[in-house]
C-alpha cells in the first residue's frame, strides 16, 4: 500500500493539473485557449497550475507571438509523460486493490 | 482520498484525453460508406471498360473520361458522408467541430495528399499511367500516418496498410485496379467496421 502512495505524485493532485496532463499527452501540443476551454478554467487559475507543471519539469511552456497577438503553447516533456503513466497506474491499481 | 475520488480522476482524465484528440471518433460508419461507394465506383468501371467494345482501358477514349468521372464521384461522396456524419456526431455529443485539433488534423492529412494529387495529376498529363493506382494508395496512405498523429483510432494501420498496399501495387502494375478495390474499397470497410464496433457502439 505504502509503495503503491509513491506512485500518487502530488504534483497531479489537483483537478486542473490532472486535466492539464490529461490533455497534453494525448496531444502534440496544446494552446493556452484550447486548454481554457477544455478544462473550463479562469486565465489565472491555468496560468498558475502550468506554472506550477513546468517547474517541476513536466511541461514545457512556448511563447510566441502570431501577428501581434501572443500565443503560448503547453508541451509534455518526456519525464512528464512517464510521471503521468505511473500516476494512472497507481491509481488504476488503488481501484482494483480494494 | 478515498477510492471514489480515485475513479473520479480516472474519469475525468478518460473524458479530457478523448475530449482534446475527438477525432478518435472520425465516424467509423463514414468508413464503411466510403469503402461501399469505392466498391459500387469500382464495378461500375470494370463494367464500364469490359462491356466496351475493345475490352481493355485506352488512355483518351470516352470510356476513360467515364470512368475519371466516376472516380471523383466516389471521391466527392466519401468527403461529403464523412463531414456530414462527423458533424452529426459532434453536434449530438455538444462539441464544436472546428478547433485547433481539427485543424492540425486536417493540415497534417491534407498536405501530402495534395502533394500526391498534383504529382499523380503530373504524371498522367506525360502520359504515364502505369503508376497511378500506387501512387494513389501510396500518398493517401501516407496523409493517413501523418494525420494518425492527431487520432487514437485505428488510423494509423489503415495508413500503414494503404502505403503496402501502394508499393505492391507499384511491383504488380497489371493488377493495379484490383489494388485499389482492395485498398480503397475493402480496407474502408474493414477498418470502418473496427472502429465502429471499438468506439461507437459502445457509446451508445
Amino acid at each position: 500500500m505504502k509503495n503503491l502512495l509513491n506512485n500518487i505524485n502530488k504534483a497531479f493532485d489537483h483537478r486542473i493539473r490532472l486535466g492539464i496532463m490529461s490533455i497534453l499527452v494525448v496531444n502534440e501540443y496544446a494552446d493556452f485557449k484550447t486548454l481554457k476551454e477544455l478544462l473550463g478554467a479562469t486565465d489565472g487559475n491555468l496560468a498558475s497550475h502550468s506554472k506550477a507543471l513546468e517547474k517541476v519539469g513536466f511541461i514545457r511552456v512556448e511563447k510566441q507571438f502570431i501577428g501581434r497577438k501572443p500565443n503560448t503553447k503547453y508541451y509534455a516533456t518526456k519525464l512528464g509523460k512517464e510521471e503521468f503513466k505511473k500516476h494512472v497506474e497507481a491509481l488504476e491499481r488503488l481501484l482494483k486493490g480494494e | 482520498m478515498s477510492s471514489e475520488e480515485y475513479l473520479k480522476d480516472i474519469t475525468e482524465i478518460k473524458k479530457l484525453m478523448n475530449k482534446s484528440s475527438r477525432f478518435i471518433s472520425l465516424s467509423g460508419l463514414s468508413g464503411i460508406l466510403a469503402g461501399t461507394y469505392a466498391l459500387i465506383g469500382a464495378a461500375y468501371a470494370y463494367w464500364l471498360v469490359t462491356t466496351s467494345y475493345r475490352g481493355y482501358l485506352i488512355l483518351d477514349g470516352k470510356v476513360f473520361k467515364l470512368v475519371l468521372l466516376d472516380m471523383f464521384l466516389v471521391l466527392f461522396f466519401s468527403i461529403a458522408t464523412a463531414i456530414y456524419l462527423t458533424t452529426l456526431k459532434a453536434k449530438k455529443n455538444g462539441e464544436r467541430i472546428w478547433d485547433a485539433t481539427t485543424k492540425r488534423l486536417l493540415s497534417s492529412f491534407l498536405i501530402p495528399l495534395t502533394a500526391g494529387g498534383i504529382y499523380t495529376l503530373i504524371i498522367l498529363t506525360q502520359q504515364r499511367y502505369g503508376q497511378t493506382g500506387a501512387l494513389m494508395l501510396l500518398f493517401y496512405g501516407l496523409a493517413l500516418i501523418n494525420a494518425s498523429k492527431y487520432t487514437l483510432g485505428y488510423i494509423k494501420y489503415l495508413g500503414y496498410t494503404q502505403t503496402i498496399l501502394g508499393l505492391l501495387c507499384a511491383i504488380y502494375p497489371g493488377y493495379g485496379f484490383w489494388f485499389w478495390v482492395l485498398g480503397f474499397g475493402v480496407m474502408h470497410i474493414v477498418y470502418g467496421f473496427l472502429m465502429y464496433f471499438k468506439y461507437e457502439r459502445k457509446q451508445e
